[in-house]
């Protein structure tokens, strides 16, 4: 990593929710840095503060104490540098496809032909060329996925966060995207913050994998996948002999954590 | 009981052969049904819709033409007193010479101008007003028991008040109109814009959207079935204002007709304005369901 520059950084960052019932310690002195380029997966049990780290790096929430940057900025809203996959596709069900993969150029203020002819380019690049003129409901979860990666990508932020955005598909239409986001992702040469509950996907997927523990969050270990395996699109990767270890490893750290949480709880 | 196997048996297979991935075998089996008796199947399925179709509107006819010829005859025979309930060819009379004199028309003309200003001015206002208090939260906090109180207030009974303010005419009876069709409108249109799916907001908001832009582009456009029904019912809530304040202070409209009929006991006069009343509310809640089917089914699946 000391080769490449660093291009999301937490320092020490705690965040607390506040609530009618009480003020709870969310994520607590998290300190992660994900270099230019890198693909980077956050997984752990429920509570543990994933979404919120995304929520963070993404600007929707602003750190109780610590330092969040991207680009070496300090955010402060969400902008179009950041592009954020969802769980849903959240296409706008009366907008065309095209339309609903142009937003985030026709929220920038771009002008429209230069809109289009983004938003076309991208549909072709996810494999949905030719639906432009058509409407969601039209099309199947695994295409409107599509759409919300092409959607993400219409403004070329520097970084995408991506928020257990296959775990509503079919196991085939789950890796087909897979692929399709990591060769994407990789071609254009983004910086990638995946959030998973998929063990087997976030190993398929990254070139690190960050174990977190929960109440409150925090960082329980790191592990980086192999070069061979990061090499290969996940589909490939998923057969690779080096594969089994590397999932091994993540099962082991989360069943520990699990065991230590249940104690503590 | 032929048909309903064969019918199960047809559409059961292609579905389960493409659960199943290969679905040779299956599809194989749905072969076996000629081409010719899935033809019939349909076009047999097809004449028993239509013919149940005919069938409820020739009950429909007779239901009507019986229930008019009762009270044509219990008119003529003196059965019930024609001077109160009339009959339907005395109606038809009054209608037809009205209508050929040409009274009718500036009546009917002037109802129909207050109830479409009063629904789509309502709708409009209560829109306005809507945005209103989703732009401003603590206004809608502050706002909320007063819509409360006035919401279940009988609007009706401000008519005086708007006699006395605004004067006798159009804007009073206009005045009556809106109360009666400008809160619903807001609470309904409010919670709406409230209700707004979480995630199509949350994506705006990440592609660093600005306010106006959420209700731009999604909080008014995802709303826009809602408005729609509620001018719908706002049609409905629109003609009880208007014939309310013709019945207040009007000089003419089809309200005024029906109390100066009441007045001088021709009630011939007020059942053929009920009459026309009937129509002139049917035709108006069609179209606005006629524009409805073009904006809601506009391109959406």
């Amino acid at each position: 990593m000391a080769e490449r520059s660093v291009m999301l950084e937490l320092r020490s960052v705690s965040h607390v929710y506040v609530g009618r019932q009480g003020a709870s310690l969310a994520v607590e002195e998290l300190s992660l840095a994900v270099g230019r380029g890198e693909f980077v997966s956050l997984v752990g049990p429920s509570g543990c503060g994933k979404t919120t780290v995304l929520s963070l790096l993404a600007g929707l929430l602003r750190p109780a104490s610590g330092e969040v940057r991207v680009g070496g900025r300090e955010v402060e809203k969400p902008s179009a540098k950041v592009g954020y996959m969802l769980q849903q596709d959240c296409l706008l069900p009366w907008r065309t496809i095209l339309d609903n993969a142009a937003l985030g150029l026709e929220i920038g203020g771009a002008p429209a032909a230069a809109r289009i002819e983004a938003a076309g380019r991208l549909l072709a690049e996810v494999g949905l060329d030719g639906t432009g003129g058509r409407y969601p409901g039209e099309l199947s979860g695994g295409m409107r996925q599509r759409v919300a990666l092409a959607r993400t990508l219409a403004p070329d932020p520097e970084v995408l966060l991506l928020d257990e955005p296959f775990s509503a598909l079919d196991m085939q239409i789950k890796m087909q995207l897979e692929d399709l986001v990591q060769a994407t992702l990789r071609r254009l040469g983004k910086t990638a913050v995946l959030v998973t509950h998929d063990l087997a996907e976030a190993a398929a997927m990254s070139d690190r994998v960050i174990v977190l523990a929960p109440h409150p969050g925090r960082i329980r270990a790191e592990i980086a996948v192999p070069p061979e395996l990061r090499r290969l699109a996940p589909t490939e990767a998923r057969k690779h002999p080096a594969f089994q270890a590397v999932f091994d490893e993540l099962w082991l750290e989360m069943s520990a954590g699990e065991a230590e949480g249940g104690e503590a709880g | 009981m032929n048909e309903l196997e064969v019918w199960s048996g047809s559409g059961g297979s292609p579905g389960s052969g493409r659960k199943g991935g290969r679905g040779g075998r299956k599809r194989l089996s749905l072969s076996s049904v000629p081409e010719s008796r899935l033809a019939e199947l349909h076009r047999l399925y097809m004449k028993r819709s239509r013919r149940i179709g005919a069938a409820v509107l020739g009950v429909q006819l007779f239901v009507l033409a019986a229930l008019l010829g009762l009270w044509e005859a219990a008119g003529r025979l003196r059965w019930i007193d024609p001077l109160l309930f009339s009959y339907p060819s005395k109606i038809a009379g009054l209608l037809a010479s009205s209508s050929a004199d040409g009274t009718l028309w500036p009546h009917v003309g002037v109802t129909v101008a207050e109830t479409a200003s009063g629904f789509l001015l309502g709708t409009l206002l209560g829109t306005a007003l809507a945005a209103l208090l989703w732009w401003f939260p603590f206004l809608a906090r502050v706002c909320d028991p007063y819509l409360v109180v006035f919401n279940s207030l009988p609007k009706v009974a401000l008519g005086p008040i708007f006699i006395v303010a605004l004067g006798q005419g159009f804007v009073s009876i206009l005045a009556v109109t809106l109360t009666m069709t400008v809160i619903v409108t807001t609470i309904g249109i409010c919670n709406r814009f409230r209700d707004m799916e979480p995630g199509l907001v949350k994506v705006v908001r990440l592609l660093g959207g600005s306010r106006w832009q959420l209700f731009r582009l999604v909080i008014l456009p995802g709303s826009f079935p809602v408005i729609i029904s509620t001018l719908k019912v706002n049609v409905g809530l629109a003609w009880v204002g208007v014939i309310v304040g013709e019945f207040l202070v009007a000089k003419e409209g089809l309200g005024y007709l029906i109390i100066y009929g009441f007045q001088v006991f021709n009630f011939t006069l007020v059942l053929s304005t009920l009459v026309v009343i009937a129509v002139a509310a049917t035709l108006m809640y069609q179209a606005v369901a006629l524009l409805e089917k073009r904006i809601v089914s506009g391109g959406r699946d």
